[in-house]
C-alpha cells in the first residue's frame, strides 16, 4: 500500500514540475494533458484507498518515509498517517482537484500563464496531500505552509493587479498570524510530550494533567494555540479578512483552494487532534463561539455584497463557521461530513459563477446580470443544484450535513450552547436569503446585461459544463448516502475519539432513524421554515418587488453602513497594524537605531576620541625645548608631590 | 595528501591569490577563469572533508601540529569537528558563488578583486581549523583585511566611511578577546583552544573573559546592540563582498559561541544567559520592525540577516534553561538549530544579496521604489527571488525553516515567552521580505527603465539555481548536517554543563 499512497501524493508534484519548468516548451495541450493524467492517478488510487480503508475496514497505515531529523531520541519523519479520515479527505481533495484541473482548460484558455497555473494547482493539491497524510506535527506545518504559499502565488496569479498583489500579501500575512499561534502550540505539544508524531503524543496526553500555564490547564492552551492556526487557515474571525480578497485570484481556485480544500484544513487538522480537543471543554467551547461567530456575521454580510464572487466567499466564511461550530460541540465527524458536502456545492458554485463570469466578459456585479437563465441552461441547473444544497433544502447533501450541526448543537451541553442555537438557526435564514438573492438576481428576472454582451452570451465550452454536470451529483445525492455509514456506523470511528461526557453524537444517533426519513420529518422543523422564509424573502426583494430592497437599504442605512463597511475590520487592520507597525518601524529605526546607537554611541564615541585628539595636539609641536620644557616641568610636579604627599611612596625607591 | 587537506584548504587560496596579483588586471579573463577554477578545486578538495569525516566521535581530525614560535608555545595546529567542518565546506561553497558572481560585474582591478576573495576564502578556513588561539586570532584579525579592501576598494558612493566603521568596529571587539587569551596563557602556559576548555576558572575569572569573547563575537555576529556596522558594510560593499560578509563572516562570530565561550566559560555563560537571549529576542522582534521600514534593499537583507542571527545565539544561550537531566533533546534542539540556521543563513542571505546583485547590476539603484512589475520583464529571475524570499520568510520545505524551527522549539522549552518572542519572526519576517518581493517584483511596471530590463543569462541562472538547490534539499532533507555535526554538538553540551568551579 505504501507505493500507492506515495503514488497519490508525488503524482500531482511531477505534473506540476513537468508543467513549471516545461510548460512552455511541452505548449498548453500537453501541459494540461500531463497535469491532469497526475491528479487522475491520484483520484483513482484515492477511490482505492477510500475503499480498502473505509469499505473494506483495512488496517490503518501510520509508517515513516525518511526520517527528517534524528536528535537523540527525537525523531522528526516525514511519513503518512492513512485512517478513514484521511481516506475520505483524499477522495474529497483529488476529485474537486480533477474537477477544477479540467474546468481551467476552459476558464484560462486565452491567458498567457496558461501552463504556470496548471503548475500551480497541481503543486496545490500534492501540498494539500502531504498535509492530509501527514503523521505528524512537522510535516503537517509544512503542508498547512506550502498550501498558503500556493494560495499566495494563486491570489497573484494576475501580478499586474495592483489589488490582487495587495490580497496576496495580506492572505499571507493573516496566515502567519495563525500559524505563530500554531507553531506555539506545536511547540508545546513537543515540550510536554517529547514527540511531534501524533501517536505518541496522543498517548502521552496524560502527561498535561495538573500542569498549568497562564492561568489555564496546559492542554486548553495548547488546544487554543493550535487552533488559532485553525482559525487563520480556515478563516474565522477576526482572521477571516484575508478571504474575501483572495477572490481576486482566478475563479479555479477560489473553488479549489478558497472554498474546498485549503480552507477546511483548519476543520480537518481540529478533527485529527479530537483527542486532544476532547480534554478541554474551555477550548471547545471558544471553538464553538467563534465558529457561530462566524457563521452568523459573516453570513449576514454575503447580503449586501454585489460581487458574485464576493457573495460565494462570505457565505464560505459562514458555512466554516458552522463547520466549526460542530467541532465545538464534538461532533467531529459531522464537521467532517459538512466539509466533504460543501466542498462538492461549494466548488460547483464558484465553478458556476466562473462559468456566468466568463460568459459576461469578466463582468462580475450581480446588479447587471439577470436572466441568465435561458442563455446558460447547463450552469443554471447546476447553480441550482449548489444552491438548494447550500441552503439545505430536504434531500440534498448540504441539507444532511447542515441539519446535523444545528441539531448536534442543540444536544450540547457546553455553556452558551443555547445562544449558538440560535445563531445557528437564524444563519439558516441568512444562507438561504443571500444564496437566492444571488441566484434571482443573476439568472432570473428581466435581463440588465449591457447591449454588447448580450449579443454573446452563450453557455460555457464542455471542458467547463463538465465539471459543473460532474459536481452536482454529489452535491444532489452524497449527503443521502453518506449520512449513516458516516456519522453513525463508524467510518471515522477508528480517527476520532468523543470522550462519553460529551453526549451530542450520541443523542443524534439515538433520534436518527433514516436518511429518507429525515426528508418527512424536515417539514415539522424550525432550520426548514427559516430557510423557506429566506428564499421567500429573496424572491420578494430581488424578484417581485424590487424597489423594496431600495426601500429597506434606506431605511436601514446604519445596519447597512456597517455591513457594507464589513463591520470594520479592515479598517482596523489598517490603521493599527498597518500604518501602527509602519510607525513603529520608522520610530525604532529613526530613533533608536540611526539616532541613538549610531550617532550618538558610534559615531559618538569616534567624535570623542577626535575631540581629545584635537585638544592634545597643540602641544605636540615638534619643537625639542617645548618637549623638555614639558619634562622639566612635569618632573618638578611630581617631585614636588612626592615630597609632601603623605608617606612618600616614590622615595622609596 | 590525507594530511595535510586542512593546510592545503587554507594555504592553496591564499597563494593562488598572490598568483592572480602577478596575472595582472589587463588579463580578466584569465583572472577570472583561474579564480574560478581554483575555488572549484578548493570546494572539491573540501569536500573529500565531509567524505572522510568521522560523525561519530568528537574529537578533531584532520589534525597538524607543528611548532611556530616555541618560546611561547605557540603551534601551528589545526583541525576540524562536526562544528567547524560544515563551515568550512560553506565557505569554499560561498567563494565559487562570489567569483561568478564579480565575472562580469568587475571591470576594475579585477585580479585584486578576485585575490582579495581567495586570500579571504582561506584565511576564513583558518578560522574555522585553527586549534590555536594565537593562530586562531592572527587568522581572525588578517580576514578583516581583504573585506576592508573591498568595501574600500569596490564599494559604493560611501564606501571609505563604511570600510573603517567594519574596520574599527570589529578590531575593537578583538582586541578584548585578545587579552583572555593572553590571560589563560599566563595561567595554563597553553595557547591551545583545546587545552583552555580545561583551563580551571573561578567564576570572576569567567565573567571578565566571557564578557571579553563577548566584545568580539557580538560584534562579528552582529548582537544588538553593536550591530550598527552592518548596515553600512552591507550597502556600500560589492554584491560579492555583501555576500562573504552576510554568508561567512558573520558566522565567524556565531563560530566563537561554539567554540570559546561555551566550553572555556560554561559557568559564565550559565550566569549570563538570559542577558544574550534577551539581546537575541531584541535582535529578532526589534529588527524586523526596523527592516520593515527600510527603502534600500540592501539595508533591508542587513537587517533581516541581524534578525535571523538572532536565532543563531538564541538557539546557543536557551540550552542552559531547555536542558533537563533526563532529556537532553531541548537543549540540543536550540544548539543544533542554531547550527543548521547558520548554514542556512549562509544560503539565504548569499542568494537575496545575489538577487539584490543581479538589480543593482542592471539599473544601478538599490532603492526599493525604483523597481515595481519586474516579473513582467524578468520572469525566470522573479521565480528564483520569490523562492528566496520565502525560505528568508522561514517557509517550511526551504532551509529557512530548519533552523528557526528548531531554535523555536528549543526556546519554548526554556521560556514560552521565549518561543513567543522568538515565533513572531513568522509574522514580522514574512510581513518585511514579502511586502519587499509586492514593491520590487509584483505590480505594473512604472519605471520605464524596468520595462526594458533582460533575464537574468546563463551566469547569473547558474549560481541562483545552485542556491536553490541547496536552500531546498537542506529544508527537504536536513538529517545528514544534523548528524554531521551531532556528536560534536553533544560533547560541547557536555562541556557547557560541566561547572569548571
Amino acid at each position: 500500500m505504501e507505493n500507492i499512497y506515495l503514488t497519490i501524493a508525488l503524482s500531482p508534484l511531477v505534473g506540476a514540475i513537468l508543467a513549471g519548468f516545461f510548460g512552455t516548451i511541452l505548449g498548453k495541450t500537453a501541459t494540461h494533458m500531463l497535469t491532469i493524467l497526475g491528479v487522475l492517478i491520484s483520484t483513482v488510487l484515492s477511490l482505492y484507498v477510500f475503499n480498502y480503508h473505509v469499505l473494506e475496514q483495512g488496517e490503518i497505515f501510520n509508517q515513516n518515509l525518511y526520517t527528517w531529523m534524528q536528535i537523540n531520541n527525537l525523531n522528526v519523519s516525514v511519513g503518512f498517517l492513512i485512517d478513514n479520515l484521511t481516506a475520505v479527505m483524499l477522495v474529497v481533495v483529488s476529485f474537486v482537484s480533477l474537477m477544477v484541473h479540467i474546468y481551467t482548460i476552459g476558464y484560462m484558455h486565452d491567458d498567457t500563464g496558461y501552463t504556470r497555473f496548471f503548475s500551480y494547482i497541481s503543486l496545490f493539491t500534492f501540498s494539500m496531500f502531504m498535509l492530509v497524510m501527514s503523521n505528524n506535527f512537522m510535516q503537517l506545518f509544512f503542508g498547512w505552509e506550502a498550501v498558503g504559499l500556493v494560495s499566495y502565488l494563486l491570489i497573484g496569479f494576475w501580478h499586474h493587479k495592483e489589488s490582487a498583489v495587495q490580497a496576496n500579501l495580506k492572505a499571507f500575512l493573516v496566515n502567519r498570524v495563525g500559524d505563530f499561534g500554531f507553531l506555539l502550540g506545536i511547540g508545546l505539544v513537543l515540550a510536554f510530550s517529547g514527540s511531534l508524531d501524533y501517536m505518541e503524543v496522543f498517548s502521552s496526553l496524560g502527561k498535561t494533567m495538573n500542569q498549568q500555564l497562564w492561568g489555564l490547564d496546559l492542554i486548553t492552551i495548547i488546544c487554543l494555540l493550535l487552533f488559532v492556526g485553525a482559525m487563520g487557515k480556515s478563516a474565522q474571525v477576526p482572521l477571516h479578512v484575508w478571504l474575501p480578497g483572495s477572490m481576486e485570484g482566478p475563479t479555479p481556485i477560489s473553488a479549489l483552494i478558497h472554498a474546498a480544500t485549503m480552507v477546511t484544513a483548519g476543520i480537518f487538522m481540529v478533527s485529527r487532534m479530537s483527542p486532544m480537543f476532547e480534554l478541554s471543554d474551555v477550548a471547545l467551547t471558544v471553538v464553538m463561539i467563534v465558529g457561530a461567530m462566524t457563521a452568523l456575521f459573516m453570513g449576514l454580510l454575503g447580503i449586501v455584497q454585489n460581487d458574485i464572487k464576493k457573495v460565494v466567499a462570505y457565505s464560505t466564511l459562514s458555512q466554516l463557521g458552522y463547520m466549526t461550530v460542530a467541532l465545538g460541540v464534538s461532533a467531529y465527524s459531522v464537521a467532517i461530513f459538512h466539509l466533504m458536502t460543501h466542498a462538492f456545492f461549494k466548488a460547483l458554485l464558484f465553478l458556476g459563477a466562473g462559468s456566468v463570469i466568463v460568459a459576461m466578459h469578466h463582468q462580475q456585479d450581480i446588479r447587471k446580470m439577470g436572466g441568465l437563465r435561458k442563455k446558460m441552461p447547463i450552469t443554471y441547473w447546476t447553480a441550482l443544484i449548489g444552491t438548494l444544497a447550500l441552503i439545505g433544502f430536504p434531500g440534498f447533501a448540504g441539507f444532511y450535513s447542515k441539519d446535523m450541526i444545528i441539531e448536534a448543537v442543540h444536544f450540547s451541553t457546553l455553556p452558551y450552547a443555547s445562544w449558538v442555537y440560535v445563531a445557528v438557526v437564524v444563519g439558516v435564514f441568512i444562507t438561504a436569503f443571500y444564496s437566492l438573492r444571488m441566484f434571482f438576481l443573476v439568472f432570473h428576472g428581466e435581463s440588465r446585461v449591457d447591449a454588447h454582451t448580450a449579443k454573446h452570451l452563450h453557455e460555457s465550452t464542455p471542458s467547463m459544463t463538465f465539471p459543473l454536470i460532474a459536481l452536482a451529483i454529489p452535491s444532489l445525492l452524497i449527503g443521502y448516502f453518506t449520512i449513516e455509514p458516516m456519522l453513525f456506523n463508524g467510518w471515522l470511528d477508528n480517527a476520532i475519539t468523543v470522550v462519553p461526557s460529551h453526549t451530542s453524537m450520541a443523542e443524534l444517533k439515538h433520534e436518527f432513524f433514516s436518511a429518507a426519513s429525515m426528508i418527512s420529518h424536515a417539514i415539522q422543523t424550525l432550520p426548514f421554515w427559516m430557510m423557506i422564509g429566506g428564499v421567500a424573502s429573496a424572491w420578494v426583494f430581488s424578484i417581485y418587488r424590487t424597489q423594496w430592497a431600495d426601500w429597506a437599504q434606506k431605511k436601514c442605512h446604519r445596519t447597512n453602513y456597517v455591513l457594507e463597511s464589513l463591520y470594520g475590520f479592515d479598517r482596523f487592520n489598517d490603521i493599527v497594524f498597518v500604518s501602527g507597525v509602519k510607525k513603529l518601524g520608522n520610530l525604532l529605526y529613526k530613533v533608536s537605531d540611526v539616532g541613538l546607537i549610531d550617532k550618538v554611541l558610534v559615531n559618538g564615541s569616534a567624535k570623542l576620541i577626535g575631540f581629545i585628539g584635537k585638544i592634545v595636539r597643540p602641544i605636540q609641536t615638534g619643537y625639542v625645548y617645548h618637549y623638555a620644557f614639558f619634562m622639566i616641568v612635569s618632573l618638578l610636579i611630581i617631585l614636588t608631590w612626592a615630597l609632601f604627599a603623605g608617606d612618600n611612596p616614590l622615595l622609596e625607591l | 595528501m590525507e594530511n595535510s587537506l586542512l593546510s592545503l584548504l587554507i594555504w592553496l587560496p591564499i597563494f593562488s591569490g598572490i598568483l592572480v596579483i602577478f596575472i595582472g588586471n589587463n588579463r580578466a579573463n584569465t583572472v577570472r577563469w583561474v579564480s574560478v577554477i581554483i575555488s572549484i578545486l578548493v570546494f572539491m578538495m573540501s569536500l573529500s572533508l565531509y567524505t572522510g569525516f568521522d560523525s561519530s566521535t568528537h574529537l578533531m581530525q584532520f589534525v597538524e601540529k607543528s611548532s611556530w614560535i616555541s618560546q611561547f608555545n605557540i603551534h601551528y595546529h589545526i583541525g576540524v569537528d562536526g562544528i567547524s567542518m560544515p563551515l568550512i565546506i560553506l565557505t569554499t561553497f560561498s567563494t565559487i558563488l562570489v567569483i561568478v558572481a564579480g565575472w562580469e560585474v568587475i571591470t576594475r582591478r579585477s585580479a585584486h578583486y578576485m585575490a582579495a576573495f581567495l586570500m579571504m576564502e582561506g584565511l576564513i578556513i583558518g578560522v574555522f581549523s585553527s586549534l590555536d588561539a594565537i593562530l586562531f586570532y592572527a587568522f581572525w584579525e588578517a580576514s578583516l583585511i581583504p573585506m576592508l579592501l573591498i568595501i574600500g576598494i569596490w564599494g559604493g558612493d560611501n564606501r571609505v566611511y563604511a570600510a573603517i566603521k567594519f574596520f574599527l568596529y570589529t578590531f575593537l571587539g578583538s582586541v578584548f578577546m585578545l587579552v583572555s587569551l593572553i590571560y589563560m596563557y599566563n595561567k595554563g602556559g597553553s595557547f591551545s583552544i583545546l587545552d583552555m576548555h580545561n583551563l580551571e576558572l573561578s567564576l570572576a575569572e569567567q565573567s571578565y573573559i566571557f564578557w571579553a569573547f563577548f566584545m568580539a563575537f557580538a560584534v562579528k555576529v552582529p548582537m544588538f546592540p553593536v550591530h550598527t556596522w552592518l548596515p553600512d558594510a552591507h550597502v556600500q560593499a560589492p554584491t560579492g563582498g555583501s555576500v562573504i560578509l552576510a554568508a561567512i563572516m558573520l558566522k565567524m562570530g556565531g563560530y566563537g559561541f561554539f567554540r570559546f565561550s561555551l566550553p572555556i566559560t560554561p559557568d559564565a555563560s550559565l550566569e549570563f544567559s538570559e542577558v544574550i537571549i534577551v539581546l537575541s529576542l531584541i535582535a529578532i522582534v526589534y529588527i524586523g520592525f526596523v527592516a520593515l521600514v527600510q527603502r534600500d534593499m540592501k539595508k533591508l537583507i542587513a537587517y533581516s540577516s541581524i534578525s535571523h542571527m538572532g536565532f543563531v545565539t538564541l538557539g546557543v544561550f536557551t540550552l542552559f534553561l531547555a536542558y533537563q537531566p533526563n532529556a537532553m533533546e531541548g537543549a540540543l534542539l536550540g544548539l543544533e538549530g542554531a547550527m543548521v540556521q547558520m548554514i542556512s543563513h549562509g544560503f539565504i542571505s548569499a542568494a537575496m544579496f545575489l538577487v539584490v546583485g543581479v538589480l543593482y547590476d542592471r539599473l544601478h539603484s538599490r532603492e526599493i521604489s525604483t523597481y515595481g512589475g519586474v516579473i513582467n520583464s524578468m520572469p525566470k529571475f522573479t521565480g528564483f527571488a520569490v523562492l528566496f524570499a520565502m525560505a528568508n520568510a522561514g517557509l517550511p520545505g526551504t532551509s529557512g525553516f530548519v533552523g528557526e524551527f528548531m531554535v523555536i522549539l528549543g526556546a519554548i522549552q526554556a521560556n514560552i515567552w521565549y518561543g513567543v518572542l522568538a515565533a513572531s519572526t513568522l509574522i514580522v519576517g514574512a510581513a518585511y521580505t514579502l511586502w519587499m518581493v509586492k514593491r520590487v517584483f509584483w505590480g505594473v511596471v512604472t519605471n520605464p527603465c524596468v520595462a526594458t530590463l533582460k533575464d537574468i543569462n546563463a551566469r547569473e541562472f547558474s549560481m541562483l539555481a545552485i542556491l536553490a538547490v541547496a536552500v531546498l534539499v537542506m529544508g527537504l532533507y536536513p538529517q545528514p548536517v544534523i548528524e554531521l555535526m551531532h556528536t560534536s554538538i553533544e560533547h560541547l553540551l557536555h562541556q557547557a554543563l560541566t561547572s569548571k568551579l
